[in-house]
């Protein structure tokens, strides 16, 4: 028998992938079902009151905050569902028992997270290109705001799903939380419309950077220069990184 | 001497207030086959999740093939197979699937002639592309079986592998078990079915509420808390005064003598003929490890106010 031994990570990420690959139909499809319902609606409704940005029409403005606010909400339910299904019905064991470092497990969630935040998010944008003619994106920044928007999405869901011993606690997680920091978060309107308080308070979420930003990829324009959201975003990340790590070593409700 | 496959010194673990682990030393030997029994709620499965890095111990240590559970789990966990209590498994992956990426999570290539042979013999050949949702409880566990042997672990654990599955695959499941063991792996299984336990272990070690309370071969436990004894029915009158020392009578009207070995069976039913006494039925019982079970379990010694998880 050939045997070549290396770390256990890449078969983790296999699995956390097929896992949302094997049931996309839920997982991707319907998702971004949810973002076109949103925009047909919300670009019907509103597209005579606002333009965003100056040569900006609404619908257009609308596109990436949505495929934005997919991925991000995406990116949570990956990690946190995996664990917390992991942990009820027990087969978490079989990971807890492999040879894999705290890093090995923090890893391969997260990239598993995001992979499925870019399904979903370029599943949005190609179904609506031929509704909604969008400009060619940056790739660049495209993929940084995609990764860090996702990431951090990602981190708390790992969090989320060790903390959460039962469904209705990451339900809380979600709606408490994720839900309202993502709608929060400038999809739908530019953050310079909203009165000066309500202003103020977007800018402490850093979920609104990740859209901002991702936005700009697309039009060259946003609320906030895009280094600067790219850096608040890769901070919290790398923040909430290091805090998952921990939570990972400590063993916390995973290792009694 | 060659490394113990499993060295536990002096290991604790409190839940609460329960003591799971109550200051659990043992040593299981290379290439041994080892029984750990008690009643539910000794400690059993704390031990042996301990030794797998699920339960982390308050104080002491645990080393599997000299390498520590703790500061050396990687290599720790290489070296065993644990197949855990509680049918688990993952809803989404076919059998076959749920074996090659226990085989990837420990970093293992090319494991597939190792997989299919598992699955041969493990009777599961028919079902790997299955998903495990649509296998019966005896296929997963089996299942389980083969998760915790994927990368050939040289000492595998086995936490009651056999409740709920039925005699003919458990004759298989043995076999192959043994096998394993005869290649040189070690083997540690906790059951409840002691008459397994008897059968396949030569070493035995009891736990009771987070402590180990007798440790040895089985032939020694055997010997030592248990006893060939002569049962005999009689026709008419009752035992010869000779044999009257040591015998006692249950309701049903055995009575029931204590040997050593066959020539005391000899001399006994020697001593009822010249009583004139007709024996009516007859048996030997040998030795067994559920008397052992049921002395040591009874005998007041267990720490007070542990209790049982």
């Amino acid at each position: 028998m050939r045997r070549m031994v290396t770390g256990g990570f890449p078969a983790l990420l296999r699995k956390e992938v097929l896992r949302f690959w094997k049931v996309s139909f839920q997982t991707v499809a319907a998702p971004v079902l949810s973002a076109i319902l949103f925009l047909v609606i919300f670009s019907h409704a509103l597209a005579r009151h606002v333009e965003a940005f100056p040569g900006v029409g609404y619908a257009q403005f609308l596109v990436p905050g949505l495929a934005m606010m997919s991925m991000l909400q995406n990116a949570f339910a990956n990690a946190s569902s995996s664990l917390i299904q992991s942990k009820i019905t027990g087969n978490v064991v079989f990971i807890l028992l492999a040879p894999l470092t705290p890093v090995d497990l923090f890893a391969a969630y997260l990239l598993a997270a995001i992979a499925r935040a870019i399904v979903v998010g370029a599943g949005v944008i190609l179904a609506v290109a031929w509704i909604v003619p969008l400009p060619f994106p940056n790739l660049l920044w495209l993929a940084a705001f995609a990764f860090a928007g996702a990431g951090i999405l990602a981190a708390l869901g790992i969090v989320a799903g060790i903390w959460a011993e039962k469904f209705d606690q990451l339900a809380a997680f979600q709606n408490f939380l994720v839900m309202p920091l993502t709608f929060l978060a400038g999809v739908f309107y530019s953050v310079d419309t909203l009165p000066p308080f309500w202003q103020a308070a977007s800018h402490l979420n850093p979920f609104f950077y990740a859209i901002d930003g991702f936005r700009y990829a697309f039009f060259g324009q946003s609320d906030v220069p895009p280094w600067t959201s790219l850096a608040i975003a890769s901070a919290t990340l790398c923040a909430l990184s290091w805090m998952t790590l921990r939570l990972l070593r400590s063993g916390y409700k995973l290792r009694h | 001497m060659a490394v113990p496959a499993v060295e536990v010194r002096d290991a604790a673990k409190r839940f609460g207030a329960v003591r799971a682990l109550d200051g659990v030393s043992l040593t299981v030997e290379q290439g041994e086959f080892f029984a750990l029994l008690g009643p539910n709620g000794a400690g059993k499965t704390t031990l042996i999740s301990a030794l797998g890095g699920l339960v982390r111990p308050d104080s002491g240590s645990l080393r599997v093939m000299g390498r520590d559970v703790g500061a050396d789990y990687r290599d720790a966990r290489r070296q065993l197979g644990i197949v855990p209590q509680e049918v688990v498994f993952d809803p989404f992956f076919t059998v076959r699937e749920t074996l090659e990426l226990q085989a990837g999570y420990f970093g293992l290539r090319g494991s597939r002639p190792w997989i299919d042979e598992l699955l041969e013999r493990l009777a599961l050949a028919g079902k790997a592309g299955a998903n495990m949702r649509a296998l019966s409880g005896g296929m997963k566990r089996r299942v389980m079986v083969a998760q915790a042997l994927v990368h050939r672990p040289p000492v595998i654990v086995l936490d009651e592998p056999t409740a709920g599955v039925d005699v003919e695959l458990r004759q298989t499941l043995w076999q192959f078990i043994r096998e394993l063991n005869a290649a040189g792996h070690t083997i540690v299984l906790t059951t409840h079915y002691l008459e397994e336990a008897q059968a396949l272990c030569s070493r035995i070690a009891m736990m009771k509420a987070g402590r180990v309370v007798a440790l040895g071969s089985t032939e020694r436990l055997l010997a030592d808390f248990s006893e060939r004894v002569l049962r005999v029915k009689l026709e008419n009158g009752g035992l010869p005064p000779a044999l009257a020392d040591g015998a006692t009578r249950d309701a049903a009207g055995w009575h029931r003598i204590p040997v050593e070995n066959a020539a005391q069976v000899e001399s006994a039913l020697a001593r009822l003929r010249e009583s004139g006494a007709r024996v009516s039925h007859l048996e030997v019982a040998e030795p067994e490890l559920e008397e052992v079970f049921v002395r040591i379990m009874g005998r007041g010694d267990a720490p007070a106010g542990a209790a049982v998880r």
